[in-house]
């Protein structure tokens, strides 16, 4: 009997040391790396703050400046309800205080500067793919931005998804925290399209369908789905359903939200057309070559209303 | 036997006149959508000249802006309050929590398409002014109109 008392207890101990292990957050670049803090260039970070779609989450709602980064916006999800963080350069209550090795671990890996996780609401899972000095040249452009005071609520999830040492296991069963990788066999265009598209831009965040747990379908990687923070339908982006558009298409809805059949798009892709529009024409014309060669995907089946 | 016959009567008025209410909604939700369709249907062409796939046409254009201005300014008219729901809309309720506002953007809507029929005298100012008219309509799009697709 004390035999196996004490095997449930080095069990649970063995259990506990394992999620404990395989929780922990990893960081992608060191704290202290001197030569990282040095500072960006701020017009290169006001491109990635729009290609990343900052302001769209960031910004305080029903406010018409979209560089006021108070946050607030609720997320609705499965799990409960996200409220996007103050992101401004106000020192105690956004990230005023933070190094550019602190942008770029909260970006690319999730981590907080004292070490915590984020939820995956914070595209990370996208962002990874990105190089470590945008994170760099973006935080050198918050810096110029204007404190706002305040914090947004605290987040509101049921148990146990607000235990957020939790999404270490998460993050070890689906972040993958690669690179995006340049395809030599392509054009220049295409590359910066697929870094636009994969790594800043996220699209793929709301083009695909998400597992039980919320982690994307990547089988159905844009092939659309059920709005994750509403109840909308997401369309499927890939030429399973968009063939026919031309490259002039695509960029006009990137950069106009106009659609091939003369619609005008709207939710949150009205926002995302807004941030698109601050960019050079090149970098919509990229993710147009780019968005073109998605592999055709089915749809998932749309319950019936 | 009376009773029954005025009770009888009654019911089927309340009938008709249920189904007609009804009916009404439904039509101010199909005439509703048949305007925004229009303005949809009418950008087409402008947009390709745009993208410079077809070559500049002042007629055409000038045509769209007054689709523009009248089906923006018939909406006005097509969210009454008894139309939040059915006929398959895709009208969120905030248009009806922030009423003056929505109906402002829609007039502007419709003042812009007017103002834009004077600014647009050839390809030039087209080019201009015609893509701010198209950043209307993804404004309310983006606060007032549900994802569908």
């Amino acid at each position: 009997m004390r035999k196996i008392a004490l095997l449930v207890v080095v069990l649970a101990v063995a259990g506990f040391a394992v999620f404990w292990f395989i929780s922990a957050p990893q960081r992608a670049v060191a704290a202290g790396d001197a030569s990282f803090n040095a500072p960006g260039e701020v017009e290169r970070g006001k491109d990635i703050f729009f290609a990343g779609g900052c302001a769209s989450c960031h910004a305080t709602p029903n406010q018409a400046d979209r560089l006021r980064l108070g946050g607030g916006l609720e997320m609705k999800s499965p799990f409960g309800s996200f409220y996007a963080p103050n992101i401004s350069p106000h020192p105690r209550d956004g990230i005023g205080n933070w190094t550019n090795a602190d942008l770029a671990n909260a970006m690319m890996r999730g981590v907080s500067p004292d070490g915590s996780h984020y939820y995956p609401a914070f595209p990370y899972t996208s962002y990874a793919g990105m190089q470590a000095d945008d994170a760099r040249h973006l935080m050198t452009y918050i810096r110029t931005l204007q404190p706002v005071e305040g914090r947004a609520r605290a987040h509101d999830l049921g148990f146990p998804f607000n235990i957020r040492r939790t999404l270490g296991v998460w993050k070890w069963m689906f972040f993958d925290t690669a690179q995006v990788k340049t395809d030599p066999a392509r054009s220049a265009s295409w590359n910066r399209g697929q870094y636009l598209t994969e790594a800043l831009a996220h699209c793929a965040e709301c083009h695909s369908p998400r597992n039980a747990l919320g982690a994307l379908v990547s089988a159905q990687r844009y092939a659309g789905g059920a709005e994750a923070h509403g109840d909308g339908w997401v369309p499927n982006i890939t030429p399973r359903s968009l063939k026919d558009w031309t490259r002039g298409e695509w960029v006009q809805l990137l950069q106009m939200g106009l659609t091939a059949e003369g619609d005008s798009v709207g939710g949150s892709m009205g926002s995302v057309v807004r941030n698109i529009a601050e960019l050079p024409k090149a970098d919509a014309e990229a993710m147009a070559d780019y968005l073109m060669t998605l592999p055709a995907s089915e749809s998932p089946p749309r319950p019936k209303k | 036997m009376g009773f029954r016959i005025k009770a009888a009567g009654a019911l089927a008025l309340a009938l008709i006149i249920g189904a007609g209410a009804a009916w009404a909604q439904g039509d101010v939700i199909s005439q509703r959508k048949a305007a925004m369709k229009a303005i949809g249907d009418g950008n087409r062409a402008p947009a390709a000249m745009l993208r410079g796939e077809a070559p500049f046409n002042l007629s055409t254009v000038q045509a769209q802006l007054k689709v523009i201005e009248a089906s923006a300014t018939s909406a006005l008219k097509l969210f009454p309050d008894n139309s939040k729901t059915g006929g398959d809309t895709a009208a969120l309720p905030k248009i009806w929590e922030t009423k003056a506002d929505f109906d402002g953007k829609m007039r502007k809507f419709a003042d812009d398409a007017k103002s834009a029929q004077v600014k647009i005298t050839d390809e030039a100012s087209f080019k201009q002014e015609f893509p701010a008219l198209l950043k209307t309509c993804g404004g309310c799009h983006t606060d007032y109109r549900a994802r569908r697709s």
